[in-house]
Order: structure tokens, then C-alpha cells, then sequence
């Protein structure tokens, strides 16, 4: 039976890798809301997949994507306030979402699975999906790295010194998207932006550079994802909630321990 | 001062922002050695102008002529870099340049702040941050910089000083400074050329001349125009900064 346990905990290390580095951002950038945003619309995707009889997972990563430039160009706009925006779209297409796969009764779909992850879904055509995202997102991001740092800490100053902000900031939230997209069979849609943000917010407490922290949040994250998959494993818990209690607990571990050394150091 | 060609200049240029023109129709020489402050209210298009000038905002009409091979440092507002993020000042220093640790400490100790380089940028005081970030802009070794309001945030003493080392700056390495100020009492005394800007240039001229300007009173008030014309009486006293700052509060 352990076979089974296999493709989810493959392909919950090969996310939990690049979720290190892409939340890190998305903690920097404070873009926490984004992602969710982002990450509800994935059930929109899963209605056009069933609709138009594609692949899972490239359906919700077309629609992820058309909501990440969707996005950036609302961002331009200036009548509205940018969370008001993200709160429309994001309930909007979570409820159309719903609605549609409510009423079309020819599919049946496991929403639960969908909403929270279900580790028993992961096959190995996921697994290798995981791959293929790792092996581009990873250079990927290596690539931007530095910009994105510098857009981070100033964009107009980023701009001004000849960085292709918006280019730069293109090319990260498309990564987000293909995360989200291949995230969310094992933690699901409503859980997946707690995989980005907690592992790196427990990591900042350990970090002095950057590039500590991505690291850190990365080995965060494939601890939290192990540990919460054999627990889900074992006691036949939805496995999105299981790893997400997983990270909030070494979340509250890192802390206080960082709380304490703190204390001692004065 | 002989000034052959200016380094950085605008005719007739515009800014348009979604939709909104934010300036129109401003004129603009800065040219090597001077050091050159915009004024204006709130709103008056201050920062926008300046990021026309460093490409950040397209110019939408006018011409903007840079000097061949002029570089510029910049130095933005008051920036406030988030707490969940670990940087140091040399990360800081280096995020668009790559530059070795020497060069960084060099231009540290340009505004004396070398001590600084492996501090925490979120543990910096208002004033300590604003001299890393002067430094920030002075390590490619510019011919211009640009600084936006180089004082927010620092406290009354650590503006006098800091407006006396951008002077320095200038009076050392004859580099052309284009700033953006609040504060007009101060900053005035280290300014050889004021341009005053609500969505066009309204008036210019040297410290001395342009509080006399009908246009100047009009946007500012006698109070500041009075105040403005004391100290470019004392202008010509050896009065250090620090001194003249008092006055004003007596």
C-alpha cells in the first residue's frame, strides 16, 4: 500500500522546493492575498478542464494564469482599491467555480479533494508535471532572482537603475500560477497560499540574507509536506490540512525559539 | 562657473499619468557642479518630474536631453523596506550593482556611515538610513544625483547635517545635484539655482532673487518669502548651516 504514498510525497517535495523561493516573495511583497486570489480561481479551471475534456492540471493553469495578467494589468488601473479588486475575483470565481461544477450533474468531482487536497488523486502523470515545472521554474527564478529582490525593495528605484520591472514581475506571477496549478490536487485550492507563506514567515526568524530565508522556507516546506502526508496517511486525514497544521506548528516552534534567543541576547 | 553643456535637460517636457497630466510644459537645465533644488507643494509634480528625468515615468511630451555617458545616482523618498525581509546595508548597497565590499565601504564613508555595511537595514535610524541610501547613489560615481527629498524622516540636527554633506559632496567630487525639498528655510542656503514647480515651472533663479518673485509669494506666502529673504542676507556671513537653522526658531 505504501506505493501509493509515493507519486503525493514526490510530487509534494518538488512543490514544496519552489514554494520556498515564491513565497519568500510573497511574503516580502506582501502578497499574500494575491495568491489566494490566484489560487480560488483554480476551480474555475477545473470546470474548463471538465468542460472542454482537457488534462487537470493544464486547465487550471491556462485560467491561473489569465487571472495572474488579468491582474497585472488591473493593477494599473487606479479606481479601485487593489484588495477590493483581488476580494471580487477572488470569491467571484471560487462561487462561479462552484456553481458550475454544482449543476453540471454529468461530472463527478470529489470538491472536497479539490478545496482541500487529496493525496490518494496524486498519480504519476502529476508526478512528472512537478517535474517539468521544477526543471523550468527553478532557472527560472534563479534568473529574476536578484530583480525581483531589487523590485521588491523599490520598484521605482529598481526602474531607474534599468531593471525590466514590469517584465520581471510578469515572469514571477505566471510562476505562481504554474505552482498553484500543480499544487493543488495535494494541498488544494483554499490551502495552497499557506504552503507559500507559512514555511517562509517560520523561516525569517532563522535567516539573516534573502537567500537564507529560501532556503530555509524550501526545507521547511518538504518537512512540513512529509510529516503532514504520513500523518495524513495514518490517520486518513485530508492531506492539505495536515501539512498546513504541520508548518503553522513549526511556525510557532521557530517563534518562541527565536523569541527565547532573543530574551538571552539582551 | 563656466557652463559649457548642461548634463541633464528638459524643454517643454510633460508628463501624462493615467490620463492625468501631472506637469506639462517644464523647463530644466542641471548642469555639472550645481546643485539645483525643486520646490513646490504637495502635488506639484516634484517626484513625477524626477522620475521623467530617470526614466522611471515615460515622458509623454517635450524633449528630455541627457549629456552622452551622464550616469546618475538616485536616491528615492523615504523608502521603508519591509521587516519580514533580511537585508543588509551591503545587500542594500549591491541589489542593482554588483559591486566588491571595498567599493561599498568607500562610498560609506563618503557620508560616513562605513560602520554601518553589515547592520540589519530595518535596525538603521531615519537619519543612518538616508546617509546609506546618499551612499547608495554615490557608488557608481555619478555625475548627477538625484535626490528626492533627502531628509524625511531625519531629525532637526541630522537635517542641517546632512544638507551640509550633500554640499561637501558637491564641493569634493563636482558632481551636479538635483534635489527635491520641503523644507525651504534650509535647504536654500545650499542651493545655487531654485526651481519652483506647481504642474509647470513657475518661477526660477538663485536663492537670493526668486523669494522676490511675485510668483513665489504667491504659492508660498509672505511669511515664507520674508523668512526666505533673512537668510539670503546672511548668506554672505560665514554663519555655519547649523546657526542659521537656530534662527529660524528664534
Amino acid at each position: 500500500m505504501i506505493e501509493l504514498l509515493w507519486p503525493a510525497l514526490l510530487s509534494g517535495t518538488g512543490i514544496a522546493l519552489l514554494a520556498g523561493p515564491l513565497g519568500s516573495f510573497m511574503v516580502w511583497r506582501r502578497m499574500a492575498y494575491f495568491g489566494d486570489t490566484m489560487a480560488h480561481s483554480g476551480l474555475l479551471g477545473v470546470t474548463l478542464a471538465v468542460v472542454l475534456n482537457l488534462n487537470l492540471t493544464v486547465g487550471i493553469a491556462l485560467v491561473t494564469t489569465a487571472l495572474a495578467l488579468l491582474l497585472f494589468g488591473l493593477q494599473r488601473q487606479r479606481r479601485l482599491p487593489s484588495d477590493t479588486l483581488l476580494g471580487i475575483l477572488s470569491h467571484g470565481s471560487l462561487a462561479v467555480g462552484m456553481l458550475v461544477l454544482a449543476f453540471s450533474e454529468s461530472v463527478r468531482i470529489d470538491l472536497s479533494g479539490l478545496l482541500f487536497g487529496d493525496l490518494l488523486a496524486v498519480n504519476r502523470g502529476d508526478v512528472l508535471w512537478v517535474a517539468a515545472i521544477l526543471v523550468v521554474a527553478l532557472p527560472v527564478m534563479a534568473l529574476i532572482w536578484r530583480p525581483l529582490l531589487a523590485i521588491t525593495v523599490h520598484e521605482d528605484l529598481a526602474r531607474a537603475e534599468g531593471i525590466a520591472t514590469e517584465r520581471i514581475r510578469i515572469v514571477y506571477l505566471i510562476l505562481i500560477a504554474l505552482v498553484i496549478a500543480v499544487a493543488m490536487k495535494i494541498v488544494g485550492i483554499l490551502l495552497i497560499t499557506a504552503l507559500m507563506i507559512i514555511p517562509a514567515a517560520a523561516a525569517r526568524w532563522l535567516s539573516k540574507t534573502p537567500e537564507q530565508m529560501a532556503v530555509g522556507a524550501s526545507f521547511l516546506g518538504v518537512l512540513c509536506v512529509w510529516a503532514g502526508l504520513g500523518g495524513s496517511w495514518l490517520t486518513n486525514a485530508p492531506s492539505g490540512p495536515a501539512i498546513v497544521v504541520t508548518a503553522v506548528i513549526a511556525f510557532a516552534v521557530l517563534l518562541t525559539v527565536s523569541q527565547i534567543r532573543q530574551r538571552l541576547h539582551r | 562657473m563656466s557652463h559649457a553643456q548642461p548634463l541633464i535637460e528638459a524643454r517643454q517636457l510633460g508628463v501624462r499619468l493615467g490620463g492625468e497630466t501631472i506637469i506639462s510644459n517644464v523647463n530644466l537645465k542641471v548642469f555639472s557642479g550645481q546643485i539645483v533644488t525643486l520646490i513646490g507643494p504637495n502635488g506639484a509634480g516634484k517626484s513625477t518630474l524626477i522620475k521623467a528625468l530617470l526614466g522611471v515615468h515615460r515622458v509623454s511630451e517635450g524633449q528630455l536631453t541627457l549629456a552622452p555617458s551622464t550616469t546618475i545616482g538616485y536616491m528615492p523618498q523615504r523608502i521603508s523596506i519591509d521587516d519580514t525581509l533580511p537585508l543588509s546595508v551591503y545587500r542594500l548597497m549591491t541589489l542593482t550593482y554588483r559591486a566588491p565590499r571595498l567599493a561599498v565601504i568607500d562610498a560609506l564613508r563618503l557620508t560616513d556611515v562605513p560602520h554601518l555595511i553589515d547592520r540589519p537595514v530595518q535596525q538603521l535610524s531615519g537619519g543612518e538610513f538616508q546617509r546609506v541610501m546618499l551612499a547608495r547613489a554615490l557608488l557608481k560615481n555619478p555625475d548627477v544625483l538625484v535626490l528626492d527629498e533627502p531628509v524625511q524622516g531625519v531629525d532637526f540636527n541630522g537635517e542641517v547635517d546632512l544638507y551640509r554633506l550633500i554640499q561637501r559632496i558637491r564641493d569634493e567630487r563636482g558632481c551636479a545635484i538635483l534635489m527635491v525639498s520641503h523644507d525651504l528655510h534650509l535647504v536654500m542656503a545650499a542651493t545655487d539655482e531654485v526651481v519652483c514647480l506647481n504642474g509647470h515651472v513657475c518661477c526660477t533663479g538663485a536663492p537670493e532673487t526668486i523669494t522676490q518673485q511675485p510668483e513665489f509669494t504667491q504659492l508660498f506666502g509672505h511669511k515664507h518669502a520674508d523668512a526666505l529673504a533673512f537668510y539670503s542676507h546672511h548668506h554672505d556671513h560665514n554663519h555655519s548651516l547649523a546657526e542659521q537653522g537656530r534662527h529660524i526658531h528664534d
